[in-house]
This record gives structure tokens, sequence and C-alpha cells, in this order.
């Protein structure tokens, strides 16, 4: 057993997930010491494991913009983002059932709306850039809307969408507005003006098994799962005390560096965007070029096979992510970039963890030019 | 192929897996003159964004998918220069 994750010097997929800051590592092996018994119970090993939890949920709750006492944790964001959307539904029904959503949300999004009971999903559809127009958002809530979803930032290209704007649209409409904040907390500020927002801890740093879920007060919103007196009525099941703790560790420690993170991996993203296309013919760099998370960088190469790129990459010691359909298992391209209308093949995310340095990216930058043209030679469409 | 999708040139790539329709399409629209048409039948579902975005980044013409043959979508694309 290691500290340290196999050749971390190569990995490029932060928007996956993150390493597990070192600040957590500490937390979590103190917790598992100190926080295991059952916060529900009222001796004083259960009181400390109660005190933990409630300072956990103190600084997530600090960090989205939410009370402490919206804020329930989850098993993973997918988990938080299945609850907020069945839940918002359910409470809304007597509204409706239509479900409003950028064409662009994370799987977890689409899918928990696919499974709400009668549900209906409206997509409103993104420009070229990845970006949601925050008035066509508007238009498309109606009187039988019951719920509408967008996410901060979007995870395969790192377009940031408007959400403060398409909150007021939200807000004027009476429509319940659900973020899925999953890659932007830890990194940009959170923008203000949902009903309930889903994270995930492990892309900040934190343990993985750890989600967030927050229903701002008054909200409406209904619990999908059978009762249960644990995560304030809004998660069942025995809390990861220790996991929470941890996360809550990170993320501080995140947000304590974020300036400095943002302007290094800004930099760092911002010279791979202006040199692709100088070291790679036929590249196609997509995602808005400055609305984005800083960290992102997201480029198709023509006529190369992503599962091959991503295999090669990996060879010279490389961890990025492909939303070309070769590497899904359902052998259909990335939503996401379908619904930009860029090309799915050949595509490759880099996304930047913490500890990202611009030697890694030179070398990264020296080493992809030569495997697009070894790839493209092999299928002997170098000149076309 | 049973029908001809209303184009100078029929590429067949059913069964091909992406990239490899949009390969055939870089490869052989060079056969037909400028402001001729080319229709490429393909089933791999990244077909239908890919050969737009080729169509945009080589700055030819997409028309869009014509009739069906057998079954399986044509994407017709104008070449433009």
């Amino acid at each position: 057993m290691h500290g340290v994750p196999d050749s971390i010097a190569g990995y490029l997929d932060a928007a996956s997930t993150e390493p597990l800051h070192p600040a957590a590592r500490e937390v979590l092996a103190e917790a598992l010491d100190s926080g295991w018994a059952d916060p529900a119970r009222l001796y004083g090993s259960a009181r400390r494991a109660r005190l933990l939890l409630d300072n956990a949920r103190e600084v997530v709750a600090a960090a989205v913009g939410a009370r402490p006492d919206e804020v329930s944790f989850t098993g993973s964001g997918t988990q938080a983002v299945h609850l907020g959307v069945l839940g918002a539904a359910l409470a809304r029904e007597r509204a409706g059932r239509r479900i409003v959503c950028s064409a662009v949300e994370h799987s977890s999004v689409l899918h928990a709306v696919a499974a709400a009971p009668g549900a209906t999903m409206d997509r409103v559809p993104v420009d070229r850039a990845g970006s949601v127009d925050a008035a066509e958002f508007g238009g498309a809530l109606r009187a039988d809307t019951a719920l509408a979803c967008l996410q901060g930032a979007n995870h395969e290209v790192g377009t940031v969408q408007p959400v403060a704007e398409a909150a007021t649209e939200c807000e004027l409409r009476g429509v319940p507005l659900l973020v899925d904040a999953a890659q932007v907390v830890g990194r940009l500020a959170v923008p203000g003006g949902w009903s309930v927002l889903a994270a995930s801890a492990h892309k900040w740093g934190g343990p993985p098994g750890v989600g967030v879920l927050a229903v701002r007060r008054g909200a409406r919103w209904r619990s999908p799962s059978p009762e249960d007196e644990r995560g304030s009525g809004r998660v069942p099941g025995f809390e990861n005390v220790p996991g929470a703790l941890a996360a809550a560790a990170a993320l501080r420690a995140r947000l304590e560096d974020a300036e400095q993170l943002n302007r290094t991996h800004e930099a760092l993203v911002g010279r791979i965007r202006a040199r692709l296309p100088e070291l790679v013919p036929d590249v196609e760099v997509v995602g808005h070029p400055t609305v984005r998370l800083p960290h992102v960088v997201t480029f198709s190469c023509l006529y190369v096979d992503g599962e091959a790129l991503l295999t090669e990459l990996d060879k010279e010691g490389y961890a990025v992510s492909s939303g070309s359909s070769c590497t899904a298992s359902t052998l259909t391209p990335s939503h996401v970039l379908e619904a930009m209308g860029v090309l799915t093949h050949g595509n490759i995310r880099v996304s930047l963890p913490r500890g990202a340095t611009e030697a890694g990216v030179e070398r990264f930058l020296e080493v992809l030019p030569d495997v697009v043209a070894r790839l493209r030679a092999t299928a002997g469409v170098d000149r076309l | 192929m049973s029908e001809r999708p209303g184009a100078d040139l029929v590429l067949d790539c059913r069964g091909m897996r992406c990239p490899l329709p949009v390969i055939e399409l870089g490869r052989r629209i060079g056969e037909v003159g400028v402001d001729a048409v080319v229709a490429v039948v393909a089933d791999d579902p990244a077909a239908a964004v890919d050969i737009p975005a080729w169509c945009r980044l080589r700055a030819h013409d997409y028309l869009g998918t014509g009739d069906p043959v057998d079954g399986v979508a044509a994407y017709r694309v104008r070449r433009r220069r």
C-alpha cells in the first residue's frame, strides 16, 4: 500500500474525481476513532458523533450558501441528484408533471427525471459552446412545470451556466430550481436562487461515498424514500459521520486554496487552449472559451478513434476521459457533445487536479501531437 | 442498396463505427465535382452529429438526411470546394 495514487503526475481527470486531499485523510482517520457512534442516540459517544456531523454540515452549508438544517449528506452526488429530483417532483405533482432540463445535464439528472412517475422532460437546447440561454430556459417553464434543473457548470466541456439568471426566471414563474453543483462546489462561488442543490465530495478532494443534498427551507420537497428518522428525513440510513467530516475538511482546505488554484489552472488551461490548434492539425477545442470552469479543457481530434487515443495516452502515463461513443458502454456519443453539435469522435477532456504543474502540462503538450499523428498515420488518414 | 437517396455518390457505411463513416466521407468526397452531392448511409449513432460537424470544419454544406436506405439514415453533403 502506498500513500499516493499511481502516476499522479499524469492524472488529468479531476472532473471525474479529485485525489483525496491530505487534510481529509487526516480528519478521516481521526473521525473513524472519534465519530463512530450512532449520532441519533443520547449517550456521550453518540453526542460526540452528532457534534461532528453538525460541524461538517455547518462547513458545507456555508460553502453552498445554505443554512445547516437545509443540508443532508447522501451516499453520493448521484444519490443526492436522484433524491433531489424525485422529491421535488413528488411534492409538486399537483402543479404538474413536466420537468425542464438543459440538454447537457449530467446523466444522473436525466435518469432521475426519466424515473419520476408520470414525468415528461422538456429539454432546453444549448448553443455550440454548450451554454444555456437563460431567457430560453425561462420560456420553457409552463404553468404545469413541476421542476427545472440546471447544472452549475458542465462536467464534460466546462461551460459555466447562467444559474443566477435562470433562478430569476424560475422565481418569476414560481417553479423550483434544482442546481447540480457537482463541478462548481469548492472551485467557484455557488450561485444562489436554488430550491434544491446537489454536490459530491470526491469532486473537491473529499472521500468517496459522500454527497450533499440541500433543500431550501420552505421549498416544496417530499421524500421519495420510505420513512426513516435519519438524515433530517431526507436521506434514509445511518449517517457516514467520518466521511462527512472528512468531506468538510477537504472542502475547507480547498476553499482556502481556491483563488490560487483557479489562477494556476486558468493559466495552464489557457495555454492548452491556445496551443492545441497550433500543435495538432484538425483539432476542435470545444466548450465556452471564457465562461468556463478554470480547470477543464475539452477537444476533439478529427478522424481519430477516441478509445485508441485514451489507450495511447494511458500508455504515455496520462489519465484523461472521453465523450466519444467508442468509450461508452452504450456505443452512443456523449449527449453533451451531441447537443452542442460538435465532433464527437477523437474526444478528450483534460481536467487539472490540485497539484497540476506547468512542467506536467508542457510534457502533455509534447506527447499529444505525436500520439495523434501516430494514430492518424496508422489509420491512413493523415493526409485527408 | 435498394434505393438511391438523391445523390451523385452513395457511400455505404452500414456497420461502420465512428470515426469510420466520417473517414470514408473525407476520403471520397474528392470523387465528385464541386456542387455535387454525396450521401453517407450510416447506422452508427455518432454519424448524425459527426457528419454535420465535419461539414462545418471542412466548409462543405450539410443538407440533412434524405430518404432512408433500407431504413438506415442517409446523410447528404454538398461538396463546396
